[in-house]
């Protein structure tokens, strides 16, 4: 099929999202709450495009790219009036709620409009609720933090707001969160994240640390692989690749 | 004793309508919600004892074979309406209302009217008008004006039993329906023209027919009683009163759509609807009304009755199948209608519990009679509650089309103390305040939105001048700030702000671009939000905006609440003119701020005094004054 997006014929299979037509063919729409991993929500509003179609007689609609399945002939407009408009408010919004974060500023700036208009909230957090971390922690498998409440008061925490005992500390949530909100420190030997404490696994290879010994543990469990594949670290284990077809070779 | 097909569901009924017909006198105690706070059971309980010992032929089931001779029936009905004056005994064929029955009130009933065959003037209503007693619910201002179809049998059929509803011609619908091919039933439904009762006003034909023509194996019939509207309790009492009509409702449309398994999703505050239901889904399938072969036919159908989330988003409907799914009630972000993908993802219909109960009458009496009442693109009639500063509150339905002058000032009899009509509210939280210049507008669906409000699911908060329209809307922006599901930025942040900024005007910090920006920000939700929810959050600040917009300039730009409700910028002083120094404000103000003697005009003591209001509300004389 074929489908229109800001004035170019592109063409789209049967299934596939608005945004993967668009990143398929590096048209920038911009997102938070998506990951080509993870399933989408809809949640942070920012990728919305307007449609319309031949056949609808004029009628045209806001919808979020992520979500919105693409069909023969749908004409899609990524940063109309009122593309701007609903973007530029959802993400004047998100400033008033996370001042202090720069990548939501950038986003801002780059829709062209930057006022900060509503009452800013500043408890220093940067959490936008697009909950990736939830939903990345789900795929791990681990369940470890979820969505607390309802309404504005609504939080990402671990259950009952304590250590969260499902987490193996493997820092998927933090690698995902688009504003850095999620902190993990990380020593040479520690990983400390959501107020939990891991010790490294240390590389037979070369002693760089290479997961936490909980994560090590669960992978072992959960999936089918050999128990030293996780005792060492991806560059010693290219290394001993190599050293294997060395040998084999000669 | 089960009913295996339409000729037994006949000759049961013909029995019990035998059994009817000899009931000399059938005294029907509300149990409504209300009516049963305020003692009803007891009154009942007392009514059968009193009954007895006065040695009458008391029975309080229907009984086919009749072992008595001219029976006094004695039910406990659904809710009867004017739940402001209950308990209710309600006793016919002489139509007499007995309000605000107390037990020690049983006496007089059974010895003068039930065996006397007298009237016991001082339970009769009195009128508040002119003071005068009035007899039965043909007279009363409140039940005129009235059409009932949805709560026929809300406040008639005995709640708790099968065989009332079968004498009151319950099921006869549906095996008229089964007769008919699913697409006629379907035919007939979209040519009634009923619109969904639950909020939204979608032809409900039309959703049936999408869910036939929907691709696959499996279709769900799911039946909205979460009603989380605040003050609304219309679903409620149909769901208590009338369980059987509900049901009955729900089999047609399991029929018509093909459809096997059903659910009844009911707010989670609603004990007694869900015993109710509960038992009468538990009849039916004694009775062969549910489970296999239903009446005969090859319809195999099964309804479970789940408890609501607790939450008023857990109404919207990707919120509700996620909760029935076992998930947490948020609504889902999709663009499937869930009448192609809904419940497991399969072609779901979902009806409110109201849009249900309409459902037997147009299959009985025929598309035709429901469009002959109504307005053209809103047929039928539509259940509301009447609450707020009117003199009588309580459960109405009227005819689509009938004005907001009549439920307001007809059945509602204006405003309490005779003071000026402000407002009423309609739609639920979501949704918004029309004044003066709409009261003869119309009321359905069409005419509600045009004006910038919309028909919800049916509450009506009359206003009189004394409420604020910012407060107002801020304090629904606040419920609804505390019920958003927080998962999308525009209704989680954006409902936020404007609240945010009604709190700022309404403490006197309003600028004047305040209400430039409400507007803008107000408008972007709506079309940014995921689901219904927030498209619909900014309604209460919108339309009050749009309608009352004087109101909002006075708060910015005098720094002052005409209204004399938000205390930050407002100040009570005394008329020396009006105030006969009668002390009642004095003893009325909590914190001791005013002064005066009696027979002297009394003073208000600015420092003292928190703007609380009471003075103004007890002074008889409307001395009290804001600025
Ligand atoms: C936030 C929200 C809450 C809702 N709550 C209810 C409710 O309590 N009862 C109801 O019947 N519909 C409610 N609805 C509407 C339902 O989503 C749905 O449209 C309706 O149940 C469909 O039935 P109908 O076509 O018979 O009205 C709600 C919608 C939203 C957005
Ligand atoms: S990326 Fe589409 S809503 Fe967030
Ligand atoms: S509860 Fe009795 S009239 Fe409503």
């Amino acid at each position: 099929m074929y489908i229109y997006i800001d004035g170019k014929k592109i063409s789209a299979k049967d299934g596939e999202s608005i945004l993967e037509v668009a990143n398929r063919n590096e048209i920038y729409i911009p997102t938070l709450c998506h990951h080509e991993a993870l399933d989408d929500v809809g949640a942070c509003r920012v990728c919305m495009v307007e449609i319309t179609h031949k056949d609808w007689g004029g009628w045209r609609n806001l919808v979020t790219a992520c979500l919105y399945p693409v069909e023969e002939g749908l004409v899609i407009s990524t940063s109309s009036e009122a593309v701007r408009r609903s973007r530029g408010t959802t993400l004047d919004l998100l400033m008033a709620r996370c001042p202090t974060s720069d990548v939501i500023r950038w986003m801002a700036e780059e829709n062209g409009e930057i006022s900060v208009r509503y009452e800013q909230i500043d408890d220093g957090s940067k959490c936008i609720m697009c909950s990736l971390c939830v939903r990345a922690c789900e795929r791990m498998g681990c369940n470890a933090i979820g969505t607390v409440g309802r309404g504005h008061d609504k939080k990402i925490a671990p259950p009952f707001f304590e250590n969260p005992e499902n987490c193996i500390g493997c820092g998927a949530c933090a690698a995902i969160c688009p504003t850095g909100h999620i902190e993990v420190n990380d020593t040479r030997t520690t990983r400390e994240i959501w107020d939990k404490k891991f010790n490294f696994v240390a590389c037979e290879g070369c002693g760089e640390p290479v997961l936490t010994e909980e994560y090590r543990d669960y992978a072992i469990a959960n999936r089918d692989l050999p128990a030293d594949y996780y005792t060492t670290c991806s560059a010693c284990k290219k290394k001993k690749l190599a050293s294997h077809f060395d040998k084999v070779g000669s | 004793m089960g009913i295996a097909n339409r000729k037994e569901l006949e000759a049961r009924r013909k029995a019990l309508h035998k059994a009817n017909e000899n009931v000399k006198t059938h005294v029907r105690v509300c149990s409504g919600t209300g009516c049963a706070a305020l003692g009803a059971f007891e009154v009942y309980d007392a009514l059968v004892k009193e009954s007895k010992k006065a040695g009458l032929p008391v029975q309080v089931e229907l009984e086919p074979c009749g072992k008595e001779k001219d029976p006094l029936f004695v039910s406990l009905t659904g809710c009867q309406g004017f739940c402001q004056i209950g308990p209710l005994v309600h006793i016919l064929p002489d139509d007499i209302l007995y309000t605000g029955v107390k037990v020690s009130a049983v006496k007089d009933i059974v010895e003068k009217t039930l065996a006397g065959g007298q009237v016991v003037e001082k339970l009769l209503y009195k009128n508040p008008e002119d003071k005068k007693r009035l007899k039965g619910r043909a007279d009363i201002p409140f039940y005129k004006g009235q059409e009932l179809v949805a709560l026929e049998g809300c406040g008639s059929v005995a709640a708790d039993s099968l065989d009332s509803y079968v004498a009151s011609g319950g099921f006869s619908s549906l095996a008229k329906a089964l007769k008919m091919d699913p697409d006629q039933v379907i035919s007939e439904v979209e040519k009634s023209g009923l619109r969904g009762r639950g909020g939204g006003g979608f032809p409900t034909g039309r959703k049936w027919r999408s869910c036939v023509s929907a691709e696959g194996d499996e279709r769900f019939v799911i039946c909205n009683g979460d009603e989380g509207d605040p003050g609304a309790f219309m679903d409620c009492c149909i769901m208590e009163g009338d369980p059987y009509r509900v049901i009955e409702g729900m089999i047609i449309c399991a029929h018509a759509v093909g459809s096997s398994t059903g659910f009844i999703y009911v707010r989670h505050e609603y004990p007694r609807a869900v015993e109710r239901l509960s038992l009468a889904v538990k009849t039916c399938e004694e009775n062969g009304l549910l489970g296999k072969k239903i009446l005969g036919s090859d319809l195999d159908f099964d309804i479970s009755v789940a408890r609501g989330g607790g939450a008023f988003v857990c109404g919207e409907s990707t919120a509700l199948m996620r909760s029935i799914e076992g998930s947490v009630g948020e609504p889902r972000a999709k663009y499937v209608r869930s009448v192609q993908r809904g419940f497991r993802d399969k072609p779901t219909v979902l009806n409110n519990v109201e849009t249900f109960a309409c459902v037997p009458s147009i299959i009985n009496e025929g598309s035709d009679w429901f469009t002959s009442r109504g307005t053209e693109k809103s047929p039928g009639t539509k259940a509301f509650c009447l609450v707020g500063k009117v003199v009588n509150t309580g459960l109405i339905e009227v005819p689509m089309g009938t004005s907001l002058r009549d439920v307001v000032f007809g059945m509602g009899g204006g405003i309490i103390d005779g003071r000026p009509f402000k407002a009423v509210q309609t739609g639920g939280p979501s949704g918004g305040c029309l004044g003066e210049d709409h009261l003869d507008l119309p009321v359905d669906f069409d005419a509600l939105a045009k004006a910038g409000s919309m028909m919800g699911s049916g509450g009506m908060i009359v206003m009189d001048d004394r409420t604020c329209m910012v407060d107002v809307a801020k304090y629904f922006l606040k419920f609804l700030m505390e019920e958003s599901c927080g998962k999308c930025v525009p209704c989680r942040e954006g409902v936020y702000q404007l609240h945010a900024m009604l709190d700022k005007l309404s403490r006197g910090e309003g600028e004047p671009q305040d209400l430039e920006k409400i507007q803008r920000l107000g408008k972007e939700i709506q079309v940014s939000s995921l689901c219904g929810l927030g498209k619909s959050a900014p309604n209460p600040v919108l339309s009050t905006l749009k309608n009352f917009r004087e109101e909002y300039e006075a708060h910015v730009n005098d720094k002052r609440c005409p209204a004399g409700v938000c205390r930050d910028i407002t100040t009570f002083t005394i008329d020396p003119d009006k105030c006969t120094g009668c002390l009642v404000c004095k003893k009325a103000c909590p914190p001791d701020a005013i002064s005066g003697e009696k027979k002297q005009v009394h003073i208000i003591d600015q420092d003292k005094c928190t703007q609380c209001g009471a003075c103004r509300l007890v002074c008889k004389f409307d001395a009290v004054v804001t600025n």
